[in-house]
């Protein structure tokens, strides 16, 4: 237990240095550098134009369809880690049980490729 | 370095030497892959690329840097202050923190831990936030549809890049980085997953948003896309950031592939020297493949982009998952 | 140990601050950053217990992909602070009582707990020794051939989400023009392109 806590030791502190340094970097950048704050200059790119809406707005549902597929997949993908390295020692029900699994899952692929869900018109 | 480490990691001060002693190469070789990248498509358009600053222009990421350092940090009206400035800042604490378990030669590594494969797995996964936050904070349309574009983009090519690690896992039989480098003694992953490696090295492309992939950027149409509203520092750490993930997952690949801090072959002129040569010399390769790719291929049309991550590298390497598998199994070739 | 206590305390008040900032944020976004950090510092905890392979894939299904989702989701709702509080004060009564139906279901929940006979078996034939074998492969050992019914369910459920998802935010568009590549490849300079030899002034 403490050997493996000490591993992860030198990644938490890495994490803390990182975190110190993008802060010193754009802390003694905002310090040094000279600021002449200009309405024009401040407001946000539009090829010139005035801004004529708030940015956020609403987008394709498309993007949606894609986060929640990649939820699925990413899953799946989580479930074929611990199955990648004990496949050795688990035998053949291993070995088909996950067959099983990734079968289920590509008959809703194929559902979604028939769909056309998989498509970016 | 191994004894020499095993038996001091309790003291903070050796880790934090070595945290340095990865930190300060890296960023040196982020400022020099600049440098190359522009020397290297200017040979390849017959331009002399940078060649005022210093001799042969070698002095010119330094300048650069000062000159982003010393500019005024513009922050939009519109733009939410605090997550406009947390966003470079994650892309770049990211971009370094990934670095703690890469081993670069036997033993050289900062963190060995037994999911090191996951660890970066997850840290790439938190990637797409800095360009998410970036994009609405700015407040800005350009930023908002880049930022937009750029997530859907690196979520598609993630499930595609964690099935083909899937392959590589089934030869290796571990999540230690390490140790999959050594599983490749002899035979290195590329030869028997060549379609993998292919696959892969394609799939990191649109991971770091690199041509022709880079339609997050797409500067002919939207005018550099999520960063469009950054300056100075802020503007410096994005770009810092995505160079470290190309070296970063330029390293994975070669970890993953390519024998890691292996020589080519383990016969005596190929194994004097260090393991750090080589695998420095593999990430360098896999680097110039990248900024080749931008001076060769136009940009991908979005709906291409796509369809190639979902319909293409998804299925793809699934099949590849089970063939390997199959294959393993068959031939009772599975590690223990 | 003082370290893995500092560690504790620092991801453990992160984790409680940030989720009490989830909850009183006025800006969804925000609230969803702020979830992110939470789910981060519940991954640090996952560490510090020694369960590796749940931290990992804690930041990588959650932080890496439902909350990329949830984003997404808060992003284009396009939510007003001001419409949402208006009516705030007729909707009161109704909010307490759902707010006492899921406090008393929590009470009788609580009240009937009771550690069931086998529990004190399991707890018996704990995970083995971190040193000797990776949490990873102590789970892929039982997880598909052990558990198989219920990792076959979990399968099953994916399947039923994801046609679900297909089902409900999926709309075919009319009329949008699509890259056929095997019709472009099979195109063939004969059958596209003629040549005719035009007569000076003669037209076509």
């Amino acid at each position: 237990m403490t050997d493996y806590l000490l591993g992860y030791l030198p990644i938490l502190i890495f994490l803390l240095i990182a975190v110190a340094m993008a802060l010193a970097a754009v802390g003694g950048s905002y310090v040094l550098a000279r600021h002449r704050p200009d309405p024009e200059k401040d407001s946000a790119y539009e090829c010139g134009f005035e801004a004529f809406d708030d940015a956020r707005t609403r987008f394709d549902v498309r993007y949606y369809l894609v986060a929640i597929l990649f939820i699925i997949f990413d899953l799946e993908v989580a479930f074929l880690f611990p199955w990648a390295v004990s496949l050795g020692d688990i035998g053949l029900v291993g070995f088909w049980s996950m067959m099983v699994f990734l079968l289920v899952l590509t008959v809703g692929f194929i559902y979604e490729w028939r769909k056309g869900a998989l498509e970016w018109e | 370095m191994v004894d020499f480490l095993a038996t001091y990691l309790g003291t903070p001060v050796l880790i934090v030497l070595h945290i340095f002693a990865i930190i300060m190469p890296l960023l040196g070789s982020v400022a020099y892959l600049t440098y190359a990248e522009r020397k290297v498509i200017g040979a390849m358009q017959m331009r002399r690329g940078p060649n005022v600053v210093g001799p042969f222009g070698l002095f010119q990421p330094i300048a650069d840097g000062l000159k982003l350092f010393l500019k005024e940090t513009i922050i939009p009206t519109g733009a939410s202050p605090v997550v406009f400035l947390a966003a470079p800042m994650l892309t770049f604490i990211l971009a370094l923190v990934a670095w703690a378990v890469i081993p670069v030669n036997d033993g050289w590594v900062l963190a060995d831990i037994n999911v090191g494969v996951l660890y970066l797995f997850a840290i790439s996964s938190m990637g797409v936030y800095g360009i998410i936050m970036a994009g609405w904070a700015s407040n800005s349309k350009y930023a908002f549809l880049g930022a937009m574009r750029s997530a859907a983009q690196m979520v598609s090519y993630e499930v595609a890049m964690g099935l083909i690690i899937i392959s590589v896992l089934l030869s290796a039989g571990t999540l230690n980085m390490s140790a999959i480098v050594e599983a490749q003694q002899g035979l290195w992953y590329a030869i028997p997953h060549l379609p993998m490696f292919v696959m892969f090295f394609i799939s990191i492309l649109a991971e770091t948003n690199r041509h022709p992939f880079d339609l997050p950027e797409a500067e002919a149409e939207l005018v550099s896309g999520y960063n469009v509203e950054y300056s100075a520092m802020p503007f410096a750490l994005f770009f810092l950031g995505e160079y470290a993930n190309m070296i970063l997952m330029s390293g994975l690949a070669t970890i993953l592939f390519l024998g890691g801090w292996l020589p080519p072959v383990d016969i005596a002129p190929f194994n004097w020297l260090p393991g750090i040569f080589w695998f420095s010399l593999k990430v360098m390769a896999l680097l110039f493949v990248f900024i080749w790719c931008r001076a060769a291929f136009p940009r991908f049309r979005y709906d291409q982009l796509m369809r190639l991550g979902w319909k293409v590298f998804l299925p793809g390497s699934l099949i590849w998952v089970v063939l390997t598998a199959s294959v393993l199994t068959l031939t009772g070739n599975l590690p223990e | 140990m003082i370290v893995q206590a500092l560690a504790f305390y620092l991801f453990a008040t992160v984790a409680v601050l940030s989720a009490g900032m989830v909850i009183t944020q006025r800006n969804s976004v925000h609230a969803v950053l702020w979830l992110i950090l939470a789910f981060f510092n519940g991954a640090g905890l996952f560490v510090l217990t020694g369960a590796e392979f749940v931290a990992m894939l804690l930041v990588i299904v959650y932080v890496g992909a439902v909350a990329v989702l949830f984003l997404f989701v808060v992003m284009m709702l396009d939510l007003n602070v001001a419409t949402l509080r208006e009516g705030f004060v007729e909707h009161v009564p109704m909010v307490v009582a759902v707010g006492f139906v899921l406090l008393a279901e929590l009470l009788v929940l609580v009240g009937g707990w009771a550690v069931a006979p086998e529990a004190q078996g399991v707890r018996q034939a704990p995970t083995p020794d971190l040193a000797e074998t990776p949490n990873t492969e102590a789970l892929g050992a039982i997880l598909y051939t052990d558990f198989l019914y219920l990792f076959q369910a979990a399968g099953l459920i994916l399947l039923v989400a994801m046609v679900g998802a297909i089902v409900l935010t999926h709309r075919r568009r009319e009329g949008v023009r699509k890259q056929r590549i095997p019709e472009q490849i099979a195109r063939r300079k004969e059958d596209e392109l003629t040549l005719v030899d035009v007569p000076p002034r003669g037209g076509v």
